[in-house]
This record gives structure tokens, C-alpha cells and sequence, in this order.
């Protein structure tokens, strides 16, 4: 089993915590793993990515030159990394914020309203894990509860409330499937 | 088996030193190097060490110079700028036989260059770096398990042989964040062994003086030869390399830090086209594991060398494998990662035989 992940977004809208969280919810769950930012010259409102790779065997390269899935949360992201999936990869789309469709038609599509699931349980800073749950249904790279069960030991200090709310975003994430 | 935790390279490296015994850091700071001196900040004061943002690289060096001088573990890092202003004090470090530990997490070059990783750092690393005849050990991780677990052995030789060690990363390395063991217990710096040459409360004993020159005539000579024993004794024990599937190997990758790992993903691809290719990595990148690999020449005729810098180290490998194995490179300078996919179209061009010897394929 392997997955190359790439996610890219604005900076702000999770793309580093969130690659943290799938690392972290691989390594749990006994994969091997890597994590691999964007650093430097990043800010809110900039854009960032970063590479995650989980495997049953050793990883070689942790930086992601042609992912398996590819989680874009803004307009520009989408333009970058469409041409890196690879062939029958999957790309997720955050179809809140981004208005384009996908060109390629040699990979599997999925839109996603990260955004609009996110405020509809009352907190826009949640689409990330919106964009996680999606993946982890589509992918079975890990599965939903692998993830949830991680939360609370990558965000430590984070209240009971904001963990149940990360959870349900999660879920709410992985009802959006695949045709 | 203690838990594993999910670690940055640079944090990693920091808690493998206070681990090993580190209580004194001295540095400034610059990326991708930032998280050692942040997580220093914290940590060191946790052990009841010390922790110095200096004014400048300069500063800070000397400050190691000083503390290394009573015998205390102590450390500083860099990135290569700053490391480039560490050069004389390290110098001076060597001249007086005073035994630390350094890192640079390297970035592009040369100047200002940018802050990708890179390994355009080599020459400076293992050639010594500053004036005058030294050599320092130096040490490649090439994960961040490594990074947590290499503090520990540079201090073991520095302090056995009085040398100044140093672990030569690159930013990727430095940055990335993989599942992390400490292997051996923390150092207890109290049951350390008691020194007969460090400085402090002299309490009756002869005097002892640290430096790093003598101006009797001759005397210089004799300090840098007995110093250049101790190297030939480092060259002899503490050599350190890793192989992977060399045992039907017709092409042998040679690469540290990064660059080895994209290479054991060229190595997959390659394999699965049939190609027989295996990966020679040296961890030791002085003392070089120069004996190693020219018995390989035995079996194998073509040696690649990939590296994130337009070709540093193979020089070494043409000096260890001495005319008997054809040599090639691939480069990938300039703060830039090479993809495993051209590493593979370089694997098939000397599979081939039309690689031009030594040239670079990109």
C-alpha cells in the first residue's frame, strides 16, 4: 500500500495541520509516513503545500512529484497541481472557493463544498478536516476513525467541543463519494 | 520499545543532543535551521543547560569555543551562510583539540543563495572548512530518525578523539516530519567521564593552557602531525555507510542524505524494468568510506553519483574507486530536489552504455 498526498491552499486554511494530522493518523495506524511543508517565505493569505506520503513500506522520496490524491483548497492550487496527479489519481476539489472545472479526464474527480460544510457546522476554520474525511472515504488510504482517533493526540491542548467538532467536519467530509 | 513520535528534522536533532548530553547552544538564527535554536530555547533550560541567542553566527561560535574549552557538551547550528561565519572560530576549535558538536542544515548557494534544501556544502564539510590543516567528522543523515540518533555518536567522537564534529543535513531533511525512536538512554551528564585537559577551577592542579598555536620553532609541525594520527585513527574505526540491494547490482547509486532517498525511489523503478541497480550510502562523509567502495569495484564497473549540488562528492568516489570503475553524475543544483523519474532516465542511459562517462543527464 502506498499514497502520495500533495494538499495546497491559501495559508490559513489548514493545509499544513492537515497534512500533520494524516502523517500522524498514518504513523497510529502502524504505515510509515513522511510529511514534507512548503516553508519560508509562507503567510496567511499566501499560498502553501505540503507533501504526505503513507506506506506499508519504507518511504523513499518524501517529496510527492506525482501524488495519488491531490486536495486543492483555492484557485491557484488547482491550476498547479492538476497536471501532478497522477493517471487514475485522485484530485479533490474545494468546490466552495473554486469556480474552475477539471480539464484532465484521465484521473477521478471530486468537488467538494469544504467551505459551505464547514459554515454549516458553524465553523469556516473546519474545512480541511471536511477535505480529510472526503479523502479518507475515497481513498481507504486510512479510514474516518483512524483519523478521529489521532485528533486528540496531534491537537493536545484543544477543548472536547472543538475535537467533537473537528470529528463531525470529518465526517460530514466523508459522505461526499465518488459516483 | 519507547514510543514513536512524529518529529521535525531540526526538533529531532535538538532533543538527540540535550539526549546526548548537550548543555550549552550558542547561535543565530537562519532557515531552514530555525526549529534547533527555538527547540534549544525551551529545552536546555528543562536540564538545567543554557541556551544563547548570540548577536551574530560570530559571536556565537566563539561562545562554543569557550564552552567547549571547560569540557561541557555544547553545540551550535547553522545554515550554510551562517556556518560560512562559524568557519574561523571552527578552525580554532580544531587548532586547540577542543571536542563540540555543529550542524548545518543546508541551503542553496553559493552566497545568499535561497532556502531550498541542498548539498552544495560538501567540499566546506569535509575538506575541513576554515584554514589550516583540520578535518572535522562529519556525519549524513538521511531521515529523521537519523537526525534524532546522530548527536549522540558525533559526541562520542569528539570527545574521543578531541575533534570537533558536525552532522551535515539538508533543508528537506530538516523540515520534513517522519515517526522518530531514540535508540539509547539519555546521558547522564554527571557520570560523565572526568576530562584531564578541560578548563575551570584549576584547585591545586598543574595549569593547563587551551590554544591553538605555538610559536617555538617546530612545534606547530609536531601538533599538526600528532593531530593528523588521530585522523588516520578515525579514517581506520569509525567509518559509517549503508548498503541496499547491492548483491546483483551491475550499477551502483552513491548518494547521501536526500538525494539517497529519491535514489531508492529510482532504484524501485528501475528495478522494475529490470534494470539491476543498488544504493551505496555513506553516513560517515569524512572519514569517506573510500576502502568500501573500491572492493565493490570487484563486482560492479558503473557508479553513479547523485547529488543536490553540480557534483561535490563524486569526487571522492573517483578517488576511492581510483580508475577502476567508470563514473557518472546527476546533479541537481542550486536549491532544487531531484525527481526520482529523471534519476531513472540517468539509471537507463548508463544501463544502455550511452552515458558519456562523467557527463551529467538530466
Amino acid at each position: 500500500m502506498y499514497q502520495g498526498i500533495r494538499i495546497s491552499g491559501f495559508g490559513g486554511q489548514g493545509v499544513i495541520s492537515a497534512g500533520i494530522l494524516l502523517a500522524y493518523s498514518g504513523m497510529v495506524e502502524g504505515k510509515n509516513v513522511s510529511f514534507f511543508p512548503s516553508y519560508g517565505a509562507e503567510m496567511r493569505g499566501g499560498t502553501a503545500n505540503c507533501s504526505v506520503v503513507i506506506s506499508s513500506d519504507e518511504v523513499t522520496t518524501p517529496i510527492v512529484s506525482v501524488p495519488d490524491t491531490v486536495m486543492v483548497f483555492n484557485e491557484p492550487s488547482l491550476t498547479k497541481f492538476e497536471p501532478l496527479v497522477k493517471p487514475g489519481g485522485l484530485l479533490i476539489v474545494n468546490s466552495s472557493l473554486i469556480k474552475s472545472k477539471v480539464k484532465r479526464t484521465d484521473i477521478k474527480v471530486l468537488y467538494v463544498p469544504c467551505n459551505k460544510i464547514a459554515d454549516e457546522l458553524g465553523n469556516a476554520k473546519i474545512m480541511n478536516m471536511v477535505a480529510l474525511g472526503a479523502f479518507a472515504a475515497n481513498t481507504g488510504a486510512l479510514s474516518v476513525d483512524d483519523i478521529i482517533n489521532t485528533l486528540p493526540k496531534v491537537y493536545k491542548k484543544l477543548k472536547p467541543e472543538l475535537i467533537e467538532l473537528n470529528s463531525k467536519a470529518l465526517r460530514k467530509g466523508a459522505e461526499v463519494l465518488l459516483n | 520499545m519507547a514510543e514513536k513520535k512524529l518529529m521535525k528534522g531540526n526538533e529531532a536533532l535538538a532533543e538527540g543532543a540535550v539526549r546526548a548530553g548537550c548543555r550549552f547552544f550558542a547561535g543565530y538564527p537562519i532557515t531552514p535551521q530555525n526549529e534547533v535554536p527555538e527547540y534549544m530555547s525551551w529545552r536546555l533550560p528543562e536540564v538545567g543547560g543554557s541556551f544563547v541567542q548570540a548577536e551574530s553566527e560570530v559571536s556565537a561560535i566563539n561562545m562554543i569555543y569557550g564552552a567547549a574549552a571547560t569540557g561541557v557538551r555544547c553545540m551550535t547550528s547553522s545554515s550554510s551562510p551562517g556556518i560560512s561565519l562559524k568557519q574561523e572560530g571552527i578552525s580554532y576549535c580544531a587548532g586547540a583539540d577542543l571536542p563540540f558538536f555543529y550542524a548545518n542544515v543546508v541551503r542553496g548557494g553559493p552566497g545568499l543563495g535561497n532556502i531550498a534544501g541542498a548539498q552544495g556544502d560538501y567540499f566546506q564539510s569535509t575538506r575541513g572548512g576554515g584554514h589550516g590543516d583540520y578535518k572535522v567528522f562529519v556525519m549524513a543523515p538521511d531521515s529523521v530518525n537519523e537526525m534524532a540518533n546522530f548527536p549522540r555518536k558525533c559526541y562520542e567522537v569528539a570527545f574521543k578523539y578531541r575533534v570537533p564534529s558536525m552532522v551535515l543535513a539538508d533543508g528537506i531533511i530538516g523540515q520534513m516530519m517522519e515517526p522518530v525512536e531514540f535508540k539509547d538512554h539519555e546521558i547522564d551528564v554527571e557520570k560523565l567521564p572526568k576530562l584531564d585537559w578541560n578548563l575551570g577551577i584549576a584547585d591545586g592542579r598543574e595549569k593547563r593552557i587551551v590554544n591553538s598555536y605555538d610559536l617555538a620553532e617546530g612545534m606547530l609541525e609536531k601538533m599538526v602531525l600528532a593531530r593528523l594520527k588521530k585522523y588516520k585513527e578515525i579514517e581506520e574505526k569509525e567509518v559509517m555507510y549503508e548498503e541496499k540491494q547491492l548483491d546483483d547490482a551491475e550499477i551502483i547509486i552513491v548518494a547521501y542524505g536526500t538525494s539517497a532517498r529519491v535514489s531508492l525511489a529510482a532504484i524501485k523503478m528501475a528495478r522494475d524494468k529490470g534494470i539491476k541497480v543498488g544504493l551505496f550510502r555513506p553516513i560517515t562523509l569524512w572519514p569517506y568510506p573510500k576502502k568500501r567502495l573500491s572492493e565493490l569495484t570487484d563486482k560492479v564497473k558503473h557508479f553513479l553519483s547523485v547529488e543536490m549540488s553540480t557534483g561535490q562528492m563524486i569526487e571522492d568516489v573517483r578517488l576511492s574507486l581510483n580508475g577502476k570503475a567508470k563514473t557518472y553524475l546527476h546533479s541537481k543544483p542550486g536549491g532544487s530536489i531531484m525527481a526520482a523519474e529523471d534519476v531513472l532516465k540517468t539509471i537507463e542511459a548508463i544501463s544502455k552504455k550511452g552515458a558519456k562517462e562523467h557527463a551529467t543527464i538530466k
